[in-house]
């Protein structure tokens, strides 16, 4: 089965099919079939009306499911989307960021996704849509695992749904990997920091991607860094890790992620805050 | 029905709608020009633009395809730009292999659509997702710059007797840029058989079939299921003859992940549609070894009855007192070096097809040596090697991996014993778990120098894991004592190798046989002795380089054309410079650390001590054009365009009425591997006499002396010698079998001696040389190394053709980048390009090449061999320059910025 839904209705109903898989751009469906047949019912997302581009929708950006990283790097977004931005910019090669989707990034969950720390840190939703209804969720509640989601059977992602930021709101973004185009992070540090008009740190999130299971954010950080007037990246210690739990694999061991998380916090934030 | 642009053209086919886009352009609609590399987004070969922006075809479903607008590389012709980049690349030489290259032209022409005039940094920007193993990128940047100012270089044909030392663009370079060469996966027949292999899940493991027959009924369209017991002849290939030892299909135990235990064939739809796992095989998990140190426990289990201990051979190599030295010895330094298996990671997996003509088998194949597949697959059907035709597909990158059997002896089996042409493509998974690697090297060296810088003695022991069969295991453990001293006169040394087999994937032959590991160590100690003495580490080199007279470790005295000091003197400048500057640098830098690096190498052209004779045919043909029957597979290094040029010059003809007659077993006579960097240097001397013979004859038919001039006009031969003028009809003489006017065919194999039994001899006949610097910035923090700049001086005697010569070096130093920064592969681990990772364009650094011209009176015009040389030193300047940036010693590669940041602390500690 092939299925080629124009509206969300059609495509819930078609998800019904056993096994169903959504296919949107193809950049992680693809990569898991290699010298395998693609035997699954395949539902296409590509062409249903309205699932793809970012809107205003109140007091959200509403960002289609189909949303392309290419899309999230040509939109006029604020500036605390810039670490979204800097994350497209990663994704893989512009080939993929011409295709790769903004909720198929979420849906593969792989605790190295570009796209999810600097969703975390702006404080993303994720909207869910079954036969039975829609539903939203806290992007920190979506994904519930290494490469898991909860996405019931025969749902779909509709869109990322995040809170206006505050004008004043900076991002900052890091991504460290083992060459410069095409690869998979060892580890992301994202941020968002709000600042009084004193220059002290009204509100500050951050993330950190490839060191857990799933993405995660930093509350202990956040909460120290609230007030603060410095350099942000002078306060990040290793009390505020602790609820990371990197693994050794083959880009690099976790001790290393460990240590070199404290790094690009410190970068992501200063650089958020302006002080980099 | 799937319809669509096609380059401007509406096209329908009824492709299943979630078929890979890649193959849709492919198979259905016959535009091969697309390239499949991984089918995962991986190393964007399959680039095309769908509504002008760029995409992997192999992960877009046909369905999405409906009513857009697709652009391949078939479509380039037809726009302004698309025709200058194709121009720009030939003419810069940005195409070697050429199988990245239409997707890099593609990637390229959505650039220039949109930016006229891009920046370098755009242009990498654009291209960051093509990957490209032969051409280090520089000249792809370059010629797209080119593309976008108009600017194309034209440079007109050489003038007669101007052929040698020409920047020529490759002459079989306009199918490459246009999309039409025909790679081991491009010309199969549509009505071929495919075979697909069954493979080990498991390191070790026993096996047993189920009902095989049971499978077969129950899928129809799948025709045959090839075994061990179905093989005609002998079940063992191996690229050593004596050392033979690998089953094309395991009995009783697969002793490697991705080993075959059997393979599928059918028709091809059905094939593809298998699931694998449903084939009856039973498994039983053994327990494996898969470390030198593991295979070399006494307990361990052996991998096989004749080679005791796990160790598959030793190498050997002594000259001097070694103790005594040591002993004596001002000062000494030692150190334990380990490295990496490394994958070739060509773009192009292994491919090919096979016919049965009669009671013959041709087979079309991406191969690096056709002569070796064809003794081989001929000893595995039980014929007689005759009756086996190999035709090399063009090469989609080889780098001394398919120098080994790959799907050869499948598509033979099958097409024999079908009737029906057989086919057989790897996937990259495939590729990566069952084609050789570069060996992991475990290293340990001592070496002492006198007190004023001498260098006297050196001992080395190196461990090399081999894998589960022999495949180039010898080889290495031959050919890493004869090299690691390094290009140094080193009066006492000692080196001992071992290849030592475990229960991987073997190791094989990967751009200089061991010596890249072999310098990790050498050219690090290098330093620390220099260090240890105070003095300059470029001097020291400097002061104890080979030279003409002295002896190498084998006793070697080479008489003529050792640069390698020359190499030194080149790197001078930029060294001086370049360290002042980082130095100045680090004075006042927190985070981020410059430093500046060092390494020289040496390196045997051509089997150590072994035959290797290559033989060159070369024919006039009544309409008075030259045929070159060059058999020297063209695996992107330039061997076409470089033999054609010793060729036209050795006759005295203009290269333009050269005719190439193409790699094939039935049509050109044997000139070996492509490997051992013994191409330029032996096929070439091949061709230089061959040349030379055949004006001998020519002059002889006019009745003139040596130093006429010849031409061809009209079909006459015309020859002239000061005011006499004397013309020939070619049409009205004699036609030899080829129907040639006149033939010549001249063999040349290189004078060695064999080494005794300390390793002592000529191993080779030429050597070639080379020394790299190395700039890096070093992030002391993260532990990440950026390299700014390589400058390679190397000695190639003569630079048959400088661009082509250039290429190898910007290629080499890439590999070389790689293998110090990244690349390592785990068997069962990442068994594909985004866990196992290769620099891509914003990894490489601009290269400065220094080509250094030392004649050997042994190579032709004086060259000597490039191909491997050029990766050799890279690493150990990087690992070199970290330390200066840094203090920190890196002992083992790739230095992955967890290694760099634990090296840095290790150096507070």
């Amino acid at each position: 089965m092939y299925a080629r839904p124009r509206t969300i209705e059609e495509a819930t109903r078609a998800m019904a099919a056993e096994g169903a898989l959504a296919v949107c751009g193809g950049t992680d469906v693809y990569p898991a079939h290699v010298g395998r047949p693609l035997s699954r019912p395949l539902v296409d997302l590509s062409r249903i009306e309205g699932l793809r581009g970012i809107g205003d929708a109140g007091d959200v950006f509403r960002f289609g499911a189909a949303t392309t990283w290419s899309d999230i790097l040509r939109a006029p977004l604020p500036a605390a989307f810039d670490g979204l931005k800097a994350a497209a910019r990663e994704v893989g090669s512009v080939q993929i960021q011409n295709r790769g989707t903004i909720a198929g990034n979420l849906c593969n969950a792989s605790p190295a996704a570009d796209g999810v720390p600097p969703l975390l840190s702006l404080d993303a939703r994720v909207e869910l849509a079954a036969q039975g209804g829609r539903r939203v969720l806290p992007l920190s509640a979506f994904i519930t695992g290494y490469r898991r989601t909860a996405l019931a059977p025969g749902e779909i992602v509709t869109a990322v749904l995040v809170p206006k930021p505050s004008p004043a709101a900076r991002a900052g973004f890091v991504k460290l990997g083992a060459r410069r185009y095409l690869v998979i992070s060892i580890l992301m540090a994202a941020a968002v920091v709000e600042k009084d008009a004193g220059g002290r740190i009204l509100r500050a999130a951050v993330a950190v991607g490839a060191a857990s299971p799933v993405a995660q954010r930093l509350p202990e950080l956040e909460a120290d860094l609230r007030g603060l007037a410095g350099t942000p990246s002078a306060l990040v210690a290793p009390r505020h890790l602790l609820g990371l739990s990197p693994i050794d694999d083959v880009r690099a061991t976790a001790a290393y992620r460990l240590e070199a998380a404290l790094s690009a916090i410190g970068e992501a934030l200063d650089m958020a805050a302006g002080a980099a | 029905m799937i319809s669509f642009e096609l380059n401007g053209t509406p096209v329908h086919c009824e492709a299943a709608p979630a078929t890979r886009l890649s193959d849709v352009l492919r198979d259905h609609l016959n535009h091969k020009g697309t390239k499949s590399g991984c089918d995962a987004g991986d190393c964007g070969a399959c680039t095309v633009l769908i509504d002008g922006e760029p995409a992997c075809a192999c992960l877009v479903p046909a369905a999405q395809a409906e009513a857009a607008r697709i652009t391949t590389v078939e479509g380039l012709k037809a726009s302004p730009r698309g025709r200058l980049l194709q121009q720009a690349f030939l003419a810069r030489g940005a195409a070697q292999c050429g199988i990245c290259t239409p997707g890099m032209l593609v990637a390229a022409l959505a650039l220039l659509e949109r930016a006229a005039q891009p920046t370098r940094h755009e242009i990498a920007d654009a291209l960051g997702g093509v990957l490209c193993r032969c051409t280090g990128y520089a000249k792809i940047i370059d010629a797209v710059e080119d593309a976008a100012l108009g600017r194309i270089d034209t440079t007109p044909r050489p003038e007669q007797g101007h052929a040698v030392g020409a920047r020529i663009a490759r002459l079989d370079g306009v199918p490459k840029i246009a999309g039409t060469e025909a790679y081991g996966a491009d010309a199969i027949p549509p009505d071929a058989l495919w075979v697909r292999a069954i493979r080990s899940p498991h390191h070790r493991a026993g096996f047993r079939f189920g009902d095989i027959d049971g499978f077969i009924a129950a899928h129809p369209g799948v025709i045959r299921v090839l075994t061990a017991k179905d093989i005609p002849g002998r079940n063992i290939f191996g690229v050593i003859p004596p050392f033979a030892d690998q089953p094309v299909f395991a009995e009783d135990e697969a002793h490697f992940r991705g080993e075959a235990v059997a393979a599928l064939v059918g028709e091809r739809s059905v094939i593809a549609a298998l699931d694998l796992a449903t084939f009856p095989v039973m498994w039983e998990e053994r327990e494996p070894v898969l470390t030198i140190a593991a295979a070399l426990d006494p307990a361990a289990p052996q991998l096989q009855a004749r080679r005791p201990g796990n160790i598959l051979v030793r190498g050997h190599v002594e000259t001097g007192d070694v103790q005594a030295a040591l002993n004596g010895g001002a000062v000494t330094v030692e150190g334990t070096f380990v490295t990496a298996f490394v994958e070739h990671a060509y773009i192009e997996p292994e491919a090919g097809w096979a016919r049965r003509v009669g009671d013959r088998i041709e087979i079309t194949a991406s191969t690096q040596a056709p002569y070796m597949d064809r003794d081989d697959t001929a000893a595995i059907m039980g014929l007689a090697p005759e009756a086996i035709r190999i035709i090399p597909s063009a090469c989609g990158g080889g780098f001394g991996s398919k120098l080994d059997l790959s799907v050869q002896p499948y598509v033979a089996l099958a097409a024999w014993l079908t009737g029906r042409p057989a086919a057989m493509v790897y996937t990259r998974p495939e590729s990566l778990q069952s084609t050789t690697k570069r060996h992991p090297a475990i290293m340990r060296s001592k070496m002492a120098a006198t007190r004023d810088g001498q260098l006297l003695a050196m001992d080395f022991e190196g461990d090399f894991n081999t894998g589960a069969y022999s495949s180039w295991g010898p080889t290495v453990a031959n050919r890493v004592p004869v090299h690691a001293s390094g290009p140094y006169v080193v009066p006492n040394y000692r080196a001992n190798t071992r290849a030592v087999l475990t229960h991987c994937v073997p190791s094989g032959a990967f751009r200089g046989f061991g010596v890249p590991q072999t310098v990790v160590a050498q050219e690090q100690m290098l330093d620390m002795l220099a260090e240890r003495l105070g003095l300059d580490a470029l001097d020291f080199r400097i002061r104890n380089a080979l030279t003409d007279t002295a002896p190498t470790v084998t006793g070697q005295v080479m008489g003529d054309g050792v640069g390698i000091r020359d190499c030194f003197e080149a790197l001078k400048p930029h060294w001086q410079a370049l360290r002042r500057a980082a130095e100045d640098f680090n004075r006042t830098a927190k985070r981020v650390k410059r430093g500046v690096g060092v390494a020289g190498m040496f390196y045997g052209c051509g089997n150590t001590s072994l035959p290797n004779p290559s033989t060159i045919r070369l024919g006039l043909k009544p309409d008075g054009r030259l045929s070159l029957h060059q058999g020297a597979v063209d695996i992107g290094q330039g061997a076409n365009t470089v033999i054609a040029q010793i060729a036209a010059d050795a006759v005295g003809l203009p290269l333009a009425l050269i005719d190439l007659v193409s790699p094939d077993t039935d049509l050109t006579p044997d000139c070996g591997k492509t490997s051992a960097s013994r191409q330029t240097f032996v096929t070439g001397t091949a061709a230089e006499r061959a040349g030379r013979a055949l004006r001998h004859r020519l002059l002889r038919l006019a009745n003139a002396g040596e130093g006429a001039m010849l031409s061809l006009e009209h079909g006459r031969l015309v020859v002239r010698e000061d005011t006499v003028v004397r013309s020939v009809d070619l049409a009205a003489l004699p036609r030899d079998a080829h129907g040639y006017v006149q033939c010549t065919e001249e063999t040349f194999d290189p004078p060695t001696s064999p080494l005794d039994g300390h390793g002592q001899g000529k191993p080779y006949a030429v050597y070639g040389y080379g020394a790299h610097l190395a700039e890096v910035e070093v992030d002391t923090r993260l532990g990440r190394v950026r390299v700014l700049r390589i400058v390679a001086a190397h000695d190639v005697g003569r630079a048959i053709n400088p661009i082509l010569v250039e290429g190898q070096i910007e290629g080499g130093v890439a590999q070389g980048i790689g293998m110090a920064l990244m690349e390592e592969f785990t068997p069962g681990r990442g068994e594909n390009l985004h866990d196992y990772l290769i620099p891509t364009i914003g990894d490489v650094p601009p290269i400065e090449s220094i080509l250094v011209e030392r004649a050997s009176s042994a190579g032709p015009f004086g060259a000597k061999g490039i191909g491997e040389q050029a990766l050799i030193p890279t690493a150990p300047a990087i690992l070199n320059a970290i330390h200066h940036a840094t203090g920190a010693r890196l002992m083992q590669v790739p230095a992955t910025p967890d290694r760099v940041l634990a090296a840095l602390k290790a150096r507070i500690a």
